[in-house]
């Protein structure tokens, strides 16, 4: 690599792992962080000083659940004092109105509000925690009530897929202006549950059917982003306009990743907001250059005509399926490793198991069933 | 709606002066919009109280352009914003 890299747009920032849910496709990696290792306060400000300087133009407060900091809205401020666009990624849960009132002065842009699904019941069980959508319910309309520019997050898997429909209608109701349906990508947490979560071909086609009537319904009202999962297609998901080309993610602990699911990767080492300046990291760090342009790229990959529009498929993907994270992603149909997605949709089976839900003691798994599928 | 409606920059849509790449963009959710001089030109017009054709008569005079011409620009550039939701008519 000799060209300098162009400026990253967007950070995530994960503020903790901390989160009173525990949903079984978390993107959170399976080892969280403690408490007691998560950034101060003083040095979020100076990281988030430190993103607008270097370029970034949006900030998207995540977690586990963001809300379980109480300097949230300290946050914020100093996020928008810098000129950051500021998204809030929630659940919902641990938002009360004196929060909400706090957040809305501190000058927070826009809110996503997570959906399990859109009946109590199976929200619950999803999340692992029982009452959240009453609680998250109270939250939305609160929500809608104050005009907080909304963007329902709608997760999609083999249990809620066959709901698209009724999870859009939802989130016009609350007057999001926009949905996202995105399916669960399979590292992490989501990947030790696969077989639970991974929908069918025949729930995909239907969903991008219901999809499709619904774009029409609402054209013009609501917007609707379409994540289908990638096993089901022919070329992979474009990473993120290319790896360490737009988006820069902080982990509570202040390590600096190309993107959020980077550390499943071996091999690759991360630096420190408490070690070294952003600019630097972005710059130099040796996990963003791993895969930033074509050199590492391996055939076909290297000589595709649609390397510059899929940058080769994900990195985390070809790691976790291929054990390579320099091979072509194993969703490509010209990918030599497809065979082994191909065999993971073949043997899908026609009863779900039950999730093992994110915690930090890994062996707890579900003793709730609802009517399998 | 009328047919000189009076465009708005809805709640969590804003106008910011990228200074790093020396440059306008409209920040929206989940996206930052790069604008180029026109689109600069007309957002800043968009104040929630000029019409479509108050904003097209001040942008003609100042660029020397034909009215005409100009307010079909204008016309054609918050219609794709709005059918995304990122502009409002009122
Ligand atoms: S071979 Fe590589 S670059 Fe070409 S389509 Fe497949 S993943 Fe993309
Ligand atoms: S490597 Fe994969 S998970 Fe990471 S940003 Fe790219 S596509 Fe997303």
């Amino acid at each position: 690599m000799t060209n300098r890299p162009s400026p990253p747009i967007a950070m995530l920032a994960e503020l903790t792992h901390r989160c009173p849910l525990s949903c079984s496709y978390c993107s959170n990696p399976l080892e969280l962080t403690d408490r007691t290792r998560e950034l101060t306060t003083e040095t979020w400000i100076d990281v988030l000083g430190q993103a607008a300087s270097l370029g970034v133009l949006q900030l998207h407060l995540s977690g586990g659940e963001p809300a379980s900091r109480r300097d949230l809205e300290v946050l914020v401020k100093a996020a928008r004092d810098v000129g950051l666009y500021v998204n809030l990624i929630t659940s919902g849960i641990g938002l009360t109105t004196a929060r909400l009132d706090a957040l809305e002065a501190a000058g927070l842009d826009h809110l996503q509000l997570s959906l399990q699904a859109t009946t109590a019941d199976k929200a619950d069980w999803i999340g692992g925690y029982k009452g959240g959508f009453a609680r998250k319910l109270v939250l939305a309309e609160e929500v809608r009530q104050r005009g907080i520019p909304l963007t329902v997050n709608a997760v999609m898997h083999r249990h809620t897929i066959d709901d698209v429909g009724a999870a859009i209608d939802f989130a016009a109701t609350l007057g999001a202006r926009r949905i996202e349906v995105a399916c669960v990508q399979f590292y992490g947490w989501a990947l030790a549950n696969r077989d639970a979560l991974l929908p069918s071909r025949i729930q995909v086609t239907q969903a991008k059917d219901t999809v499709a009537k619904a774009r029409r319904a609402y054209a013009g009202r609501i917007t609707i982003d379409f994540v289908p999962p990638d096993y089901y297609a022919d070329y992979p998901k474009a990473c993120m306009g290319g790896w360490g080309s737009t988006g820069i993610n902080v982990t509570p602990d202040g390590t600096v990743l190309p993107c959020h699911a980077a550390a499943t990767i071996p091999g690759l080492v991360f630096d420190r907001v408490t070690e070294k300046p952003l600019s630097a990291i972005w710059h130099d760090g040796s996990a963003f250059q791993a895969f930033r342009g074509h050199e590492w790229m391996q055939e076909p990959c290297r000589n595709c005509a649609r390397r510059d529009q899929d940058h080769g498929g994900c990195r985390c993907q070809a790691m976790a399926l291929a054990g390579d994270a320099a091979a072509t992603d194993p969703v490509c149909r010209h990918a030599p490793s497809r065979p082994a997605i191909d065999e993971i949709l073949a043997q899908q089976v026609a009863v779900s198991p039950s999730f093992v839900y994110r915690s930090n003691k890994r062996e707890k798994t579900s003793s709730v069933n609802i009517a399998a599928r | 709606m009328t047919t000189d409606p009076v465009p708005l920059l809805p709640r969590g849509t804003r106008l910011h002066q990228d200074r790093v790449r020396d440059t306008w963009v409209l920040l929206v959710p989940e996206r930052a919009l790069l604008l180029d001089e026109i689109g600069t030109a007309i957002l800043q017009e968009v104040d929630g109280r000029s019409s479509l054709a108050a904003i097209s008569c001040r942008l003609a005079e100042r660029y020397g352009a034909p009215e005409p011409d100009v307010a079909s620009d204008v016309r054609e550039f918050l219609d794709g914003l709005v059918g995304q939701r990122l502009v409002d008519y009122q």
